[in-house]
């Protein structure tokens, strides 16, 4: 049957206003935030509640026809790149927050909710939705959960897989399923929750989540320490951590990172410094002055020219945002941005900066990096340009020796952005062929004709 | 004839690396207000741009839904503020509406004698613009306007007309070159001005050109005005029509050296963005890139030059407080120059600085009031849903005066005010606020 057939059944079940077709209108949803990757849908659609979801799956299985769910199209490995003639399901008009619970602490929202919203108003009953990924200002709940997206907060507070107490979910074949509760404690039945969880849109669809809240920490400090040397700043990371101490967020910027944050933002980044650490402390007011000063002390006594401290919430929320538009801002320098995901244990963290500069001049490549040292989480970034083509093999290369570097280390290929298109040819390598069975296997039983964003993750 | 447009297609001349700065992170899309009414891609900045990259790379022509869309956009540049990436909006913005003219995908007669009428004829002749501001004037104060109301005639009007009729600016008795002389002189003046006096903002705000002058006298400039100046050309460069720009543009040059001041002052955030470019609009002319790059160093906004040059702020009036003066101001920012220029903190540094005045923050400050320019003609709907939205937060505030710096803004928020129920709160400009309260200090009670 053919892709026209299956728009006008779309058009005829969902309302035309729910299905662009032309040209015009589908061009634009042909990328996410990943760069170089782009191809063309056959058409997007916008449903309304999980009913339509099921509605189009069914169609699209009548037709077998590629399914590519969406949220605002943020993410960075790929994952919600279309294939061709697919048909891309756009969550973000599901964007309702249902309930805020404020006896249970939780909060129920649509999938297509914005991260920031749902922050904002946990905020606002006192209650705190603590991962904030980079994108949080526009990315949505769904694409959150799709990617096991981290953030800033991830060190002391995890990712999003923590705070995801309940889903709805809409599987191949139509049926729509509800996995969780609002209790704490649920062990009844397989986590399959859990299996949704970072599938990135190849298991199911995820409709609704029902998320987890926390008390709203009474005090916060930033820090902003200064170095004259990398490898100073990532051994303060280590020496922090090992003095016992859990900041809620411990952000590394290297000096072209920093620039580049500088230039947009303005809050008054040392320009000179070869590196800055950027660390929060948040929970009681005695906990935290106590944290702050101690931090303060180990960045002085491993090497930091200068420690300066927020005077103002204002200030290190500025500070905060600033660190978010990294990597957007590191476009400055050049036409092409390429961010990398790669993750150590933290013990490796001043061998793994070094790798990687080692193999930035090795291949000729400006490697700008940045993250969450906290983590382990890094994000080197290759500046180059797609049009190059002699540089962009180079900048191939280079990831795959970035990549050598951190298996090596006990390490991860994707921290926090998922596999998607950008690293499926290495996640093999680090599975091992048992465990990258089972992942074929589980999608297998769920989506048997493979549908559901087919391509991603693996072949 | 496809091939025809595609090699005059402008897009595809831009420096490609303009098109490639964006990385499409989307971080442009909860600040852009077409996004936000329509939740689609190609209604935001990111869609956009991927429609003109698409166009440069020729796998999109130059279509009538480009041409739309390209017209759906307010222009009003809050993508540029979010945007880290530092994506040059306004240069794509304008090439794709020229593209658009020049392809003439969204012409038809009605339209493009509309276009002519007011960006060939209009605005590009001082003197018959404020011929017809004249004519408005006397049909205005001469209380036909209200006899023709009263009589149900305007309701003969087309149905587009009838709703702007009420929006229609009131003109003033006096224009601009008939309350400013043409060069005026403080006691001991220390600096040398030259104020531009805008072409709406001459007919329906000549007061404000006029404390312009007096603000920038109580600071010791020296102010030249010119009675008689060339329209900027920033409604033609955001309308696609930029070879007019660059011709008014090069007239605005030939009657004001640069190197004769200190500054050249704009007061209206839509001008001051577009006359601050004048380098990069004329950077590739055989003759005045020299001059225009000189221009664009000397031109400032006034809440800008009022910063820099440290104002003096006013003294408390004597028999203070000021019976009946407003004591709650808030702030809209002007797109164009909060956006457009990154003036942002020095209109408020000025709304501080009034003696017993407290400005009250309002939501959603830098959004756009949905005046664009002429938006609100071209696109009611989204027009009006933005002024809703904008009096909803302005009200919020229940503050008593609404203070903005540019004639479009302060013309959608006066009749949104009036028309939500709130004709008592004042809309001024905030250098007529400072003016005043320069005035008080010497009154006595």
């Amino acid at each position: 049957m053919s892709e026209i057939q299956l728009m006008d059944e779309l058009k005829a079940r969902l309302g035309a206003d729910r299905v662009l077709t032309a040209r015009e209108d589908i061009l634009p949803y042909g990328f996410d935030g990943t760069a170089t990757l782009k191809q063309l849908p056959a058409c997007v659609v916008f449903p309304r509640d999980a009913a339509d979801v099921s509605t189009v799956l069914k169609l699209a299985r009548e037709h077998r026809a590629p399914v590519v769910t969406r949220g605002s199209g943020t993410g960075l490995s790929g994952g919600s790149v279309p294939l061709p003639g697919a048909v891309v399901l756009c969550l973000v008009k599901m964007d309702r927050i249902l309930e805020v619970d404020t006896a249970n602490l939780t909060l129920r929202a649509e999938a297509g909710a914005i991260t920031q919203k749902i922050y904002d108003a946990a905020d606002a009953v006192g209650l705190f939705y603590p991962p904030d990924p980079g994108s949080m200002k526009i990315s949505t709940i769904g694409g959150n959960v799709a990617e096991n997206s981290g953030g800033l907060r991830g060190l002391k507070y995890g990712v999003t897989r923590d705070y995801v107490m309940g889903l709805e979910v809409v599987l191949a074949d139509g049926s729509i399923c509800w996995l969780g509760s609002k209790c704490v404690k649920d062990v009844a039945g397989y986590n399959l929750r859990d299996l949704f969880i970072g599938s990135e849109g190849t298991l199911g669809v995820v409709t609704q989540v029902l998320l987890k809240l926390l008390p709203k920490p009474a005090a916060r400090q930033t820090l902003l320490a200064t170095y004259t040397a990398m490898d100073a700043a990532a051994e303060t990371v280590s020496a922090i951590i090992a003095a016992k101490i859990i900041p809620c967020t411990l952000e590394f910027l290297d000096q072209k990172t920093l620039r580049c944050v500088e230039d947009f933002a303005k809050v008054g980044l040392p320009r000179d410094a070869a590196a800055i650490l950027l660390v929060e402390t948040d929970g009681h007011p005695a906990a935290v002055a106590d944290e702050a000063a101690k931090i303060e002390e180990l960045c002085r006594a491993h090497g930091a020219s200068s420690v300066r401290r927020a005077a103002t919430a204002a200030e290190a929320a500025q500070l905060a945002t600033a660190r978010r538009s990294a990597f957007s801002a590191l476009a400055r320098l050049r036409p092409t941005t390429i961010l990398e995901d790669v993750t150590v244990p933290r013990s490796e963290l001043a061998s793994m900066i070094r790798a990687v500069e080692v193999i930035a001049k090795k291949h000729d490549l400006n490697i700008a990096t940045f993250g969450h040292f906290g983590d382990g989480n890094l994000h080197p970034t290759i500046l180059t340009d797609e049009r190059n083509t002699a540089e962009m093999h180079r900048v191939e290369l280079a990831f795959t020796e970035i990549v050598d570097e951190t298996l090596k280390r006990g390490g991860t290929i994707t921290g926090e952005h998922g596999v998607g298109l950008a690293k499926k040819p290495f996640l093999k390598r680090q599975l091992g062929d048992a465990s990258y069975d089972l992942l074929r296997l589980v999608k297998k039983s769920l989506d048997p004709e493979g549908l559901l964003n087919p391509g991603k993750i693996f072949d | 004839m496809s091939s025809a447009v595609k090699t005059q297609n402008l897009l595809k001349g831009l420096d490609y690396s303009v098109l490639q700065q964006c990385m499409h992170c989307g971080m442009c899309l909860p600040t852009c207000p077409t996004y936000v009414e329509t939740k689609e891609e190609r209604n935001s900045p990111r869609g956009r741009i991927a429609l003109m990259r698409a166009i440069a790379d020729e796998e999109l022509e130059i279509t009538k839904a480009f041409g739309e869309e390209m017209y759906y956009c307010l222009g009003c540049l809050a993508c540029t503020s979010a945007c880290p990436a530092g994506v040059n909006y306004s240069e794509l913005f304008e090439t794709a509406r020229a593209d658009v003219e020049k392809s003439a995908v969204l012409a038809s007669p009605k339209r493009d004698f509309i276009r002519w009428s007011v960006l060939r004829i209009l605005f590009t002749r001082p003197r018959l613009l404020r011929l017809v501001g004249r004519t408005l004037w006397l049909w205005q104060a001469s209380g036909l306007q209200s006899l023709a109301r009263r009589a149900g005639l305007t309701k003969l009007l087309p149905k587009n007309l009838r709703r702007l009729e009420p929006q229609a600016p009131t003109i003033r008795a006096k224009f601009s070159h008939q309350l400013i002389r043409p060069i005026e002189k403080p006691a001991a003046p220390k600096r040398r001005v030259l104020v531009l006096t805008g072409c709406v903002q001459d007919l329906a705000f000549s007061d404000v050109n006029r404390a312009t002058v007096d603000v920038l006298l109580a600071n010791g400039c020296e102010v030249h005005t010119p009675p008689v100046q060339p329209c900027c050309g920033s409604l033609h460069a955001h309308n696609g029509d930029t070879d007019t720009a660059r011709v008014l543009a090069r007239r605005q040059l030939d009657l004001i050296n640069p190197d004769d001041f200190d500054a050249i002052i704009s007061n209206a955030g839509g001008c001051g963005s577009h006359l601050r470019a004048y380098d990069h609009l004329l950077h590739d002319d055989p003759v005045y890139t020299q001059r225009a790059a000189a221009w664009s160093k000397k031109l400032k906004d006034i809440h800008e030059y009022l910063v820099e040059i440290n104002f003096r702020k006013p003294a408390a009036p004597l028999g203070s407080p000021l019976a009946g003066a407003p004591s709650t101001v808030t702030y809209h920012e002007s797109c164009h120059l909060c956006h457009g220029q990154k003036v942002s903190s020095q209109p408020r540094a000025i709304l501080k600085s009034l003696p017993g005045v407290e400005l009250r923050e309002c939501a959603e400050a830098q959004w756009c009031c949905g005046s664009a320019g002429i938006y609100n003609i071209t696109q009611p709907d989204t027009s009006a849903w933005l002024q809703d939205r904008k009096i909803g937060h302005l009200a919020a505030t229940d503050a008593q005066v609404v203070a903005t710096a540019n004639p479009g803004c302060h013309l959608q928020i006066q009749s949104g005010l009036a028309a939500h129920g709130h004709p008592a709160t004042e809309v001024a400009h905030p250098v007529v606020l400072l003016a005043r309260a320069y005035a008080a200090e010497s009154d006595h009670f």
